[in-house]
């Protein structure tokens, strides 16, 4: 197995002619994900918990206690995710990969099609929720787990999780679906369509052919910028920025950035531009988009109604993006099909970033609601 | 003290109403109070609902499956007989719509418990006649203008009414609490003046034929 200084492990597999069929029809292979362990697997490998991260997170959950800077760096969930913390790495054993179409080691639009020898671009097919659980099932059969204790995540995470509930029901034991919905609103299409278009409106995005020249960063800067506003609320940006000005104590009368909001924004859209693909985020937010649990007739959650699953719902009162009512939605399906579910609306002002941020009121939750479902067996 | 001992007095009783190994669901479960000392002495597979986000977190962190929400719409996901019992504890007096919940909860439970205070307590009768004030005691510790209990309700009047709603009363029991509700005793003489508290078990009757427990 191969660990990298950053601490990612990676495991290869589907080499063509066994090339995996996606939900789209087109095969795809070989695949590479990556992927980051933390804390030690017991022998009757009970207590493993998977994280799914959200559309721009990867696999370094939280950081490795090591000498490495790279591997030592800070988590994007730290707050939640290591010694004594609510999702105790002393006890359980965490696994966290990189989703499929993702640019931070997992196989995406960056890597070189074997077809071509040049990067993929957008000749990478258009991958759904549904595939981004199928390889990480073949990551937990290589890894010889035949049942995770628990699947946790936020967000397009929380896509992953309920997901992970509908293909492969006797493999979960308990599933914590964070600040996500059953499908998309058209609010939340809508925002996705205009990142996706500011990227497309860059001329150096080049049909997705932009590898070996100028990235399309002004696009992906904006697009980022877009998302960054739904993750925020009325009351947090009141609150971190009003109408103050950046470095300035009167209006410049040109368009440079006057506001405090604005020059975050643009901060924001920079830094993102040094560490994600623009393809990425095209082939990510539309399978976001595609994700569809609810059907018609919400056939798909019936699946369920046999499993043993227990669930903890958690939204965030200000999150407009994945507003409560949508987890009320889905907790009403869960409790139709039969299952145990709980369920904590949490008070939070930050919007929908809420269920990153610290807080100790969702670390009791999720240590506690994790002890219960190792203790009622 | 015991854990038992250490429960409202009222949840003492109901507990000792239910089976070894049912289902239960704890309407205003609070957090969790009885629905941990069920699960740890008498196997019960419970659910709660509560309104209270704190309560509700509270629940949830000792390994309790509750809901955040309001009772009165949480029920209707539910199919028919869904839980053994289902548990209305001190709550009845605050709900909007009384009639609708309780059939509501004899549909998705097969039997229902409810207590609620008794306001034709010889105390509360006196304080009204003798100093004219809206009654206020350890059980209704609120004025009038700040109270959550918007109906006034008597032993007596929940008889009557769960006779004009079809609904059966399978055991009634009358309790005296004193202090912060946690002890009491169980009142047999003259309940409707000397009861606290009064707590029902009641189901549906099919065909209108009672038969009491």
């Amino acid at each position: 197995m191969t660990v990298d200084r950053s601490g990612r492990k990676y495991f290869t597999f589907a080499e063509p002619p066994e090339q995996i069929v996606l939900e789209s029809g087109s095969r795809l292979g070989p695949i590479t994900i990556a992927y980051e362990t933390y804390g030690q697997l017991t022998d009757d490998k009970s207590n493993v918990v998977l994280v799914e991260h959200a559309f721009s997170g990867d696999s370094h959950v939280a950081s490795h206690k090591s000498d490495d800077d790279e591997a030592a760096r800070p988590g994007w969930w730290d707050s939640m995710v290591g010694p004594g913390k609510g999702i105790d790495t002393d006890k359980y054993f965490v696994i966290c990969s990189n989703i499929l179409g993702g640019c931070m080691g997992t196989t995406g639009p960056t890597v070189e099609n074997p077809a071509t020898g040049k990067p993929y671009g957008l000749e990478f097919p258009v991958v759904t929720i549904a595939d981004m659980v199928h390889v990480q099932k073949k990551l937990l059969d290589h890894l010889g787990i035949k049942q995770v204790l628990c699947v946790i995540g936020g967000s397009v995470g929380g896509m992953q999780v309920l997901q992970w509930c509908v293909s492969y029901p006797g493999m979960v034991r308990a599933a914590i679906p964070l600040a996500t919905t059953l499908r998309h609103s058209a609010l939340a299409i809508a925002f996705n369509e205009v990142a996706r278009q500011a990227i497309m409106a860059d001329p150096n995005w080049n049909g997705g052919a932009y590898y070996e020249k100028s990235l399309p960063e002004m696009g992906l800067a904006v697009a980022r910028m877009i998302g960054h506003i739904t993750y925020l609320s009325d009351v947090s940006m009141r609150r971190k920025f009003g109408r103050r000005l950046q470095d300035k104590s009167d209006f410049s009368f040109n368009f440079d950035a006057d506001f405090q909001v604005e020059s975050y924004l643009r901060y924001q859209g920079s830094k993102f531009v040094r560490r994600f693909d623009a393809n990425s985020l095209l082939f990510i937010t539309k399978a976001a988009d595609y994700f569809d649990l609810k059907g018609s007739d919400g056939q798909l959650l019936n699946i369920l109604s046999r499993s043993e699953i227990r669930f903890l719902v958690v939204s965030f009162t200000s999150d407009w993006l994945y507003p409560t009512y949508q987890s009320r939605e889905l907790v009403q399906a869960l409790k139709k099909n039969g299952l145990d579910v709980s369920f904590c609306e949490i008070e939070a002002d930050c919007g929908h970033d809420a269920f990153l941020l610290p807080n100790t009121r969702l670390d009791s939750l999720i240590a506690g609601f994790l002890k219960g479902v190792v203790e009622n067996d | 003290m015991t854990e038992q001992a250490s429960m409202r007095f009222d949840l003492q009783i109901i507990s000792s109403w239910i089976e070894d190994g049912s289902s239960v669901l704890d309407l205003g479960c609070g957090k969790g109070d009885l629905l941990a000392f069920l699960r740890k002495n008498k196997k019960v597979k419970g659910v709660g609902i509560e309104q209270d986000e704190e309560k509700v977190a509270c629940a949830i962190s000792k390994g309790l499956t509750v809901l955040q929400g309001n009772l009165s719409e949480e029920v209707h996901d539910y199919p028919e007989n869904r839980f053994d019992y289902v548990v209305l504890s001190q709550t009845l007096q605050q709900v909007y719509e009384p009639a609708e919940l309780l059939q509501e909860l004899v549909r998705i439970g097969r039997k229902v418990i409810v207590s609620f205070p008794n306001f034709s307590h010889w105390g509360v009768r006196l304080q009204v006649i003798l100093t004219g004030r809206a009654p206020k005691n350890d059980q209704l510790p609120y004025d009038w203008y700040d109270t959550p209990n918007i109906r006034v309700i008597t032993m007596k009047d929940f008889r009557l009414f769960m006779k004009n709603i079809g609904v059966c009363i399978l055991k009634e029991t009358a309790i005296n609490t004193h202090h912060h509700d946690i002890h009491g005793h169980i009142v047999r003489f003259l309940p409707d003046w000397r009861a606290t508290y009064g707590i029902f078990l009641v189901a549906s009757c099919p065909g209108g034929q009672c038969e009491p427990d």
